[in-house]
């Protein structure tokens, strides 16, 4: 499901747009998977799978399987349907260089929540 | 095409607060029992359109919304250019009492979200005698930092930007879209460190829990209205401060979230007119 966010995010013209000026890659651990998603200009370039030796990246967000499944519903319950709730109840963890997560924030979120749609729908 | 007005009216009012003199922007709509609307930190007056535009409410209340000094249509003091901008509850104690005398309310119906709806708190328990009923909404008596707030108040982060995403998740699921961009907006319309600013009174100084169960209802009446997605002040933080208070009557709004008046104002409607029935009857 993760391997689609390149092409669910290159789709919205909006969300490319907004992003132009943005080129990081960080890293996506849910439980202990982890993948490396590349972005340039906007743009996802590459949504690589774990393990990694060596990953580079500006930071990380981290969260377990089960949070990010409740993110992922159609219709996440109360606590879990934005970034910055995962964060508030600790179940979430935003690490590393956050200017770049800060600063382009809006982005972050709604690229994140492109996987919305194939979640559970309750 | 012709054009339609609404029924909103707006004013400059200057006055001396805090020994300082301010341009102040109020509007208002409607006729009756004065209602006195407090909006979000880093937001403004705007907020309250929902009500100020609904016959139901008008009809038998005076909706008045002022923007907080620095917020919306008011200006920052002069000599702000120098200063780093900092609410604090006798601050935003002063603010409302004052404005309300200067509009020569008699005992109004204060009604205040989030920030506004802690300083309700506030009121309830220091000026009971000055209200005929608090109406607070999304309040708690404390919400602890969860993000880095230093983020909101940076060159290189654009502040419109970071302080529309850091709200956008408050807003509630059902809200129809309209209304949820334009509350949105007002927050990336706010100044520099604005909304920085007023969590300081959220965060920090405006910490009332060792308090807030010394508030007597019998003095004056208080409602407190929270919505179900509001993961800032959570139904239970809500709840729990309503359980602290004898005689307060809390209410737990499916679906909405932080800014239950802007981003929904229909469905806010359902739940605030019995409130004001309620009122209006004692």
């Amino acid at each position: 499901m993760i391997e689609t966010l390149q092409q669910r995010v290159n789709d919205d013209h909006g969300l490319i747009r907004r992003g132009r000026y943005l080129t990081t890659t960080f890293l996506l651990e849910i439980g202990a998977t982890s993948w490396l998603i590349s972005i340039f200009e906007g743009r996802i370039v590459s949504v690589t799978r774990g393990p990694f030796v060596m990953p580079s990246s500006a930071f990380a967000l981290r969260a377990s399987e089960e949070e990010w499944k409740k993110f992922w519903r159609k219709r996440p319950p109360p606590g879990s349907n934005d970034l910055l709730a995962l964060i508030k109840r600790r179940a979430l963890k935003a690490e590393g260089d956050l200017h770049v997560f800060m600063s382009h924030l809006r982005y972050f979120k709604e690229a994140l929540a492109k996987l919305r749609s194939q979640g559970d729908a309750a | 095409m012709s054009a339609r007005f609404e029924p909103i009216t707006g004013r400059y009012m200057h006055l001396d607060l805090f020994g300082r003199p301010h341009r102040i922007y109020v509007e208002e709509a409607g006729e009756g029992t004065p209602l006195l609307c407090l909006h979000t930190a880093g937001s403004d007056g705007r907020q309250y359109r929902g009500l100020m535009n609904d016959g139901r409410v008008t009809a038998t209340h005076r909706v008045i919304a002022f923007d907080m000094p620095w917020h919306g249509k008011s200006s920052p003091p002069a000599g702000w250019h120098d200063e780093e901008y900092q609410l604090t509850s006798a601050q935003y104690t002063t603010m409302v009492l004052e404005i309300s005398a200067a509009l020569g309310l008699d005992r109004p119906i204060l009604i205040g979200c989030s920030i506004g709806g802690r300083i309700a708190l506030h009121l309830a328990l220091e000026h009971p005698e000055s209200f005929r009923a608090i109406i607070g909404l999304q309040a708690g008596a404390h919400v602890d930092p969860y993000y880095d707030l230093n983020f909101l108040h940076r060159s290189d982060v654009h502040g419109g930007e970071v302080c529309g995403a850091i709200v956008s998740g408050l807003v509630g699921p059902d809200a129809p879209d309209s209304e949820r961009w334009e509350t949105l907006w007002h927050y990336m319309q706010g100044g520099p460190g604005v909304f920085k600013g007023d969590l300081y009174f959220y965060k920090v100084d405006g910490d009332i829990r060792d308090r807030v169960a010394r508030i007597d209802t019998r003095r004056c009446p208080l409602f407190l209205l929270s919505g179900e997605y509001d993961y800032s002040c959570t139904p239970e933080e809500t709840l729990a401060v309503a359980r602290s208070i004898p005689g307060c009557e809390v209410t737990i709004m499916k679906g909405l979230g932080h800014f239950p008046m802007s981003e929904d104002p229909q469905a806010f409607l359902t739940h605030l007119l019995p409130v004001l029935g309620k009122i209006g009857r004692n």
